[in-house]
C-alpha cells in the first residue's frame, strides 16, 4: 500500500503541494485528475523523491520511504513511468532493461516475464530507445519499470501520443498489473481511458487534494470531471 | 633535410602531442558530458600528475624505469582521489549548478596552484625516461633505380615517444570499452543521458559523479605523467593543456569522445606541424581561429548533437 500523507513539495521556493493525502491500496488503480498545473506529476516527482518533501511523509507498506535519498526509492519497490517516457538516449533496449533489473537485483527470470509481456521489445534488444516508434518506446518505459518488480507502480500520462491498439496493450499490462497486487496511481489526461482502469479517483486543485470517489460515480455522472477538470 | 622527411618528422611530434592531449581532453569531455561541468580546474590536474610523478620517481629511486613505471600507477591514483574528493566536497555542495560550478572550480586550480609553489616550489623538474633509445626513420625516394629506402640525417624520434603514442591509443580503447562494456560504463552513460531518470532507477549519481571526476581528473594525470619525461614538471603547466582541451572538446562537440579524440589528433598534429615549420604561436591562433569557426558554423561541434 502506498500511502502519502500531507505531503507538501515544490520547486526551489514555490510550494505546488500543500497538505496532499492519498492512499492507493495493493491491488488498485488509484487515478490522479486534475487541471494543468494542479501538481499531478509533482506528487510523482515527490514520491520518487525526485523533489524534497517540505513535509509530510511518503510510506511503502507501513515504511516511511521519504527522507531517504532518492536513489533509494525505487530500491524499496517503486516503479515510475514518467510523462514523456525520457528514455535514456544512446541506450539500447536491452541496456534499459539491465538498469531496471539492477535498481533491485532482479534475476533474468524477472527479464523473461517482462519480455513475455512486451515480445515486440525482444526482438529489438540491441535497438537504441530513440530509434523505436512512440509506442515501442512506451513499452520500453513501462518494461523498464516493471522490471523494479514493483509494489508500487507510478505512471504519468502512459497513453500520451499513442495510437488505440497501443493504448489498448498498455492499458492490458496496468490490469495485470493490478491483478498481481500492484498499487498503481495513474495520472491521465484521456478521462475515457481513465474511467475504464480506475478503481477510485482523486481530484488535486492548486496542490490541495480534492474528492476521492469510485470510478463507478464518474462512469454515472460526467458533470464531477466537468466541474474539476473543466473537460 | 628536404620537405618530405621534415614533415614525417613534424607529424611526430605532432601525434605525441596529439597522444597527450586526446587523453587530456577526453577527461574533461567525460566530465562535461556525464555532468555537465565545466571543470576550469582540469589543467591542475594535469600538472598535479605531473609534480607527484617527479615526486615518486625521486623517492622510489634505482632504475628511472621503476620511479616511472610506479609515477604511472601512483600518480593518477591520487590525483583521482583529490579530484573525488573535491567533487564530493565542494561541487556537492553546491548541487553541480553549472554556474557556480565554474567559480568553483576556479578557485580549485588557484588551490591547487598555489600549493604546489608552496610545496614544490616555482622550478621546473624533469623525470628521466625510462628508455629512450634513438631511432632513425627510414624515408623513400624515387630515382633512376627506382624506388630506394635512405636514412636522412636528422630524421630520428625516440623509442619513448612511440610509447606515448601506443601507451596513449591503450588507454583510450580501455576508456571507450569502460564505457561501452562495464556496469560502470552503462551508469555513467545513463546518467549523462537523463540524471533524475537515474536517480528514478536507483542509480547512485552522486557517487557517478564522483567518480567521473575522479577518473577525468586521472586520466589528466596519467597524460601528464606520459609527458613529463619529454617536457618537464612545473606549477604552471596545467595552461596549455586547458586551454588546447577546451579547444579540442568544443571542436569534437562537447561530451563526444569519438568527436574529442579525432579533435585531438587534428589539433595535435596541425600543431605539431605549424610549430616545426612556424611558429608555436601561429599554431595556438590557428586553433582558436578554428575555434571560433566552429562555434559560428557548427555550434555543437563535429561529432556533437544539437540540443532539441
Amino acid at each position: 500500500m502506498l500511502e502519502l500523507q500531507a505531503i507538501s513539495a515544490g520547486y526551489g521556493r514555490a510550494q505546488v503541494l500543500r497538505e496532499l493525502s492519498l492512499t492507493v491500496a495493493s491491488g488498485e488503480i488509484l487515478c490522479l485528475l486534475g487541471r494543468n498545473g494542479a501538481g499531478k506529476t509533482t506528487t510523482m516527482q515527490a514520491i520518487m523523491g525526485l523533489l524534497p518533501l517540505m513535509g509530510g511523509q511518503v510510506l511503502l507498506d507501513g515504511v516511511p520511504i521519504s527522507g531517504r535519498p532518492a536513489h533509494e526509492v525505487p530500491k524499496a519497490g517503486i516503479g515510475y513511468i514518467p510523462q514523456g517516457r525520457r528514455l535514456f538516449a544512446g541506450l539500447t533496449v536491452a541496456e534499459h532493461l539491465e538498469i531496471g533489473l539492477r535498481a533491485r537485483d532482479a534475476g533474468p527470470e524477472v527479464r523473461d516475464e517482462v519480455l513475455a509481456l512486451f515480445p515486440r521489445l525482444g526482438e529489438r534488444l540491441d535497438q537504441r530507445a530513440e530509434t523505436l516508434s512512440g509506442g515501442e518506446q512506451q513499452m520500453l518505459a513501462t518494461a523498464r519499470a516493471l522490471c523494479l518488480r514493483p509494489k508500487a507502480l507510478l505512471l504519468d500520462e502512459p497513453t500520451e501520443g499513442l495510437q488505440p491498439s497501443m493504448i489498448e496493450a498498455i492499458r492490458q499490462v496496468i490490469v495485470k498489473m493490478r491483478a498481481a497486487g500492484v498499487a498503481i496511481l495513474l495520472v491521465e489526461q484521456r478521462v475515457d481511458a481513465v474511467l475504464s482502469v480506475a478503481d477510485r479517483v482523486a481530484f488535486i486543485e492548486n496542490g490541495r487534494g480534492g474528492e476521492v470517489m469510485p470510478a463507478e460515480r464518474l462512469r454515472q455522472d460526467h458533470g464531477i470531471v466537468e466541474r474539476y477538470v473543466g473537460v | 633535410m628536404e620537405l618530405g622527411p621534415y614533415i614525417l618528422l613534424a607529424s611526430i611530434e605532432g601525434a605525441v602531442m596529439a597522444a597527450v592531449l586526446a587523453l587530456t581532453a577526453v577527461g574533461l569531455s567525460l566530465v562535461f558530458g556525464v555532468m555537465r561541468v565545466v571543470n576550469i580546474a582540469h589543467g591542475e590536474f594535469f600538472m598535479l600528475g605531473a609534480v607527484i610523478a617527479w615526486y615518486v620517481a625521486q623517492t622510489v629511486g634505482g632504475h628511472p624505469a621503476i620511479g616511472f613505471v610506479a609515477a604511472l600507477v601512483i600518480a593518477p591514483l591520487v590525483v583521482g582521489a583529490i579530484a573525488a574528493a573535491a567533487d564530493m566536497t565542494i561541487l556537492k555542495r553546491i548541487a553541480y549548478d553549472p554556474e557556480r560550478t565554474i567559480v568553483a572550480t576556479i578557485g580549485l586550480l588557484y588551490i591547487i596552484q598555489q600549493l604546489t609553489l608552496m610545496t614544490y616550489g616555482p622550478d621546473a623538474r624533469p623525470v628521466e625516461a625510462p628508455f629512450n633509445q634513438r631511432i632513425a626513420l627510414p624515408w623513400v625516394e624515387w630515382g633512376e633505380d627506382g624506388l630506394s629506402f635512405f636514412h636522412p640525417w636528422g630524421l630520428a624520434t625516440t623509442s619513448y615517444k612511440l610509447f606515448v603514442i601506443v601507451a596513449a591509443a591503450v588507454v583510450l580503447t580501455g576508456v571507450r570499452m569502460m564505457m561501452t562494456r562495464t556496469r560502470i560504463g552503462l551508469l555513467m552513460r545513463a546518467t549523462q543521458a537523463d540524471s533524475d531518470m537515474a536517480l528514478a532507477f536507483g542509480i547512485p549519481v552522486e557517487r557517478v559523479y564522483a567518480m567521473v571526476f575522479g577518473i577525468g581528473a586521472g586520466l589528466a594525470a596519467l597524460a601528464a605523467v606520459l609527458i613529463v619525461p619529454i617536457s618537464q614538471a612545473h606549477y604552471l603547466m596545467g595552461a596549455d593543456p586547458l586551454l588546447l582541451s577546451f579547444i579540442v572538446v568544443i571542436i569534437g562537440g562537447l561530451g563526444s569522445l569519438p568527436g574529442t579524440v579525432v579533435a585531438a589528433v587534428l589539433i595535435g598534429l596541425s600543431d605539431g606541424i605549424i610549430s616545426v615549420f612556424f611558429s608555436p604561436t601561429l599554431a595556438k591562433i590557428l586553433a582558436t581561429l578554428l575555434v571560433g569557426l566552429v562555434l559560428v558554423f557548427r555550434p555543437q561541434g563535429l561529432f556533437g548533437t544539437r540540443a532539441p
